[in-house]
């Protein structure tokens, strides 16, 4: 703003505007100007619009350079050894499968149950704002923090030791506020007009939810659900808790054994201080990113028939 | 529907119609289904108590041995070494410091991100960006953690700073402010987006700019949106792990020099555990204590963040 701005400071409320109280010529828009500054505004957003894109796309890049030459069906069969070149995966990648089934077994269920009770069932009283606003918070908790809920509760008080089922139970937990809050989108989404012809049919509260809500909300809570897990599946924090660094060259054969994850594994390699053990972090990282990304072409794929459907 | 108006309504039924055994169980599902339904929903409930729990249960167990007053003031941290310190405030300057350097990338870069989406871009360009933007705090840490340390430091840092140590806080902050930048960005811009389209045509209709319009109309009708997801990115930048952890450093300096290494709260509780920190052992229940301390913070400014939007929120209708 120019020298004119202290003229308008000036001007009392309700008084006209300094400018047209005197000679109209005076009055100079500087239009070219201002377009001016906007347009270089506008430059400047989009540069830093595209700061973000050109930092991702270095990172690939510079992951890709360092691991796509190790990639090989050796190293997804192979287990974490002494030499890098003889160095897998095979161990961390089952192991990943093997929480991503146990957490999904357990957060399903209850993310949605909570969901559904939440929007469907409960009342508008004080009960239901605390377990609403209560949701929402744990969303903002640290992940490291529910790694040590999982290391006193999980791993100690209930004896799971360093498990499968320890370091499940604590990412299922990590996601359960992320699916709750998905699955209460898609509920809110289906129109109150099922649920009211439902009802005047005679249908019971769960038969309306069972039959009508639910199947239409389904696809949006997958989508949901989905992408909640792919963010589990490259959590490394609260399984370092749990205790999931130990040396790993095993496939874990049930929920009771000791495991690793690809992420972990990852630290791992990256931890160690030849570049060589760097490299085999590099792959790994390819192999994570391609999981994610296999998982949410999935979700939008889900989302899509889902929206041309309707 | 009562037992009462269901008994009634079977007695009114024809023959063959399926009356009060049905019914009755019908209502029984009800009752049972709700009864496991707020058993899911105590789960939540639950996590938070446990969290507190276990966190005031083995911090008090902690504060017996260490006096609160040498935690919150001492200024060393060694609770590994054989002379014992546990001052805090090294761990705490370490999460602000690169919590700091993370916002002063995150915040700039992800509000003129969330104006050029809302104010400038096409339907078509924003269909494209806002998704790829998005994928940024999708990627996980620890691949963060490896592109910070990696090429970030090396590549990056040292070339501007040769003094800088191999482990850095700058190199952490830069690389997870750009991770948070989609926090900023998204949040940003739905508060922006639901600025209704009557302020702008009026401002434009005074004879303002593009410019002027997203600058001075927009951005303080948005404001409480955009200062909530401020504080949202930054409590992130203080509990995020694997990237300081990897890219920062075991070292608990007190400095707020960002070349130098320095450890911070989430990055101490990662190294403790995966040592062999006996259980029930003082090292053991730092892990406790300062996990209070990283609970205390992050929560305090998500309610925060919580309570700016809906204090301070302009409501459109």
């Amino acid at each position: 703003m120019s020298a004119r701005s202290d003229e308008t400071l000036a001007t009392a409320p309700g008084a006209p505007h300094p400018a047209a109280q005197r000679d109209p010529s005076r009055f100079r828009p500087r239009l070219a100007a201002r377009r001016r500054g906007g347009t270089i505004f506008h430059l400047v957003t989009l540069a830093a619009t595209l700061v973000g894109v050109f930092v991702l796309a270095l990172l690939l890049v510079d992951i890709i350079r360092d691991g796509a030459g190790l990639l090989s069906t050796d190293f997804l069969r192979n287990s974490p050894s002494r030499l890098a070149s003889r160095s897998g995966l095979r161990p961390a990648l089952w192991g990943t499968v093997w929480i991503m089934v146990i957490t999904a077994v357990f957060a399903f269920p209850l993310g949605v149950g909570t969901a559904v009770w939440l929007q469907e069932y409960a009342p508008d009283n004080r009960f239901t704002r605390l377990v609403q606003t209560n949701i929402s918070n744990l969303a903002g908790v640290p992940s490291i923090v529910y790694g040590i809920l999982g290391l006193a509760v999980f791993v100690r008080a209930f004896a799971l030791g360093r498990s499968v089922l320890a370091g499940a139970l604590t990412l299922a937990l990590l996601v359960l506020p992320v699916i709750i809050i998905a699955a209460q989108e898609a509920l809110k989404a289906v129109p109150s007009s099922i649920r009211l012809g439902s009802y005047a049919l005679g249908a019971t509260r769960w038969e309306t939810v069972r039959y009508h809500v639910f199947p239409l909300a389904l696809p949006g809570i997958l989508t949901g659900t989905i992408l909640a897990l792919s963010r589990a599946i490259g959590e490394a924090a609260p399984l370092l808790l749990i205790g999931a660094l130990a040396f790993v060259d095993f496939v874990p054969r049930s929920p009771t054994d000791p495991f690793t994850v690809v992420p972990i594994q990852i630290f791992n390699w990256v931890s160690k201080p030849q570049p060589s053990f760097h490299q085999l972090a590099a792959a790994a990282s390819i192999v994570l990113l391609v999981v994610l990304l296999g998982m949410n072409a999935a979700a939008i794929l889900l989302r899509n028939r889902y929206s041309r459907k309707n | 529907m009562s037992a009462k108006t269901a008994r009634t309504g079977a007695a009114a039924a024809a023959p063959g119609f399926p009356g009060d055994a049905n019914l009755r169980r019908r209502h029984l599902q009800e009752r049972g289904v709700g009864v496991v339904l707020i058993a899911f929903s105590s789960v939540s409930i639950l996590t938070t108590l446990g969290i507190v729990a276990v966190l005031l249960f083995e911090s008090i167990a902690f504060f017996q041995e260490v006096s609160p007053v040498e935690f919150l003031t001492s200024r060393r941290w060694t609770p590994l070494f054989v002379e014992k310190h546990f001052g805090i405030l090294p761990l705490l300057t370490g999460s602000l410091l690169i919590a700091a350097g993370a916002a002063l990338v995150a915040l700039p870069l992800g509000l003129a991100a969330a104006i050029y989406l809302s104010e400038y871009a096409l339907p078509r360009v924003r269909s494209v960006l806002k998704p790829v933007l998005e994928i940024l705090a999708g990627v996980p840490t620890v691949v963060y953690g490896y592109f910070a340390l990696t090429f970030v430091t090396p590549h990056v840092i040292r070339p501007l700073f040769p003094t800088a140590d191999y482990y850095n806080a700058l190199s952490a902050a830069v690389v997870m402010g750009i991770m948070i930048i989609p926090l900023v960005s998204s949040l940003s811009e739905d508060a922006m987006s639901a600025v209704p389209r009557a302020l702008r045509e009026g401002a434009y209709a005074l004879g303002a700019t593009r410019f002027e319009v997203a600058t001075r109309t927009v951005v303080p009708a948005a404001l409480s949106g955009i200062v909530a997801s401020f504080i949202l990115a930054v409590s992130r930048a203080i509990g995020e792990t694997m990237i300081v952890t990897i890219a920062a450093g075991a070292a608990p300096n007190l400095t707020l020099n960002p070349i130098r290494g320095v450890q911070t709260m989430t990055a101490y509780i990662a190294q403790v555990s995966t040592g062999e920190s006996p259980h029930g052992s003082l090292e053991y229940r730092t892990i406790f204590a300062v996990g209070l301390a990283l609970f205390t913070i992050t929560l305090l400014m998500n309610i925060i963040s919580a309570r700016v939007l809906r204090r301070y929120r302009e409501v459109y209708e």
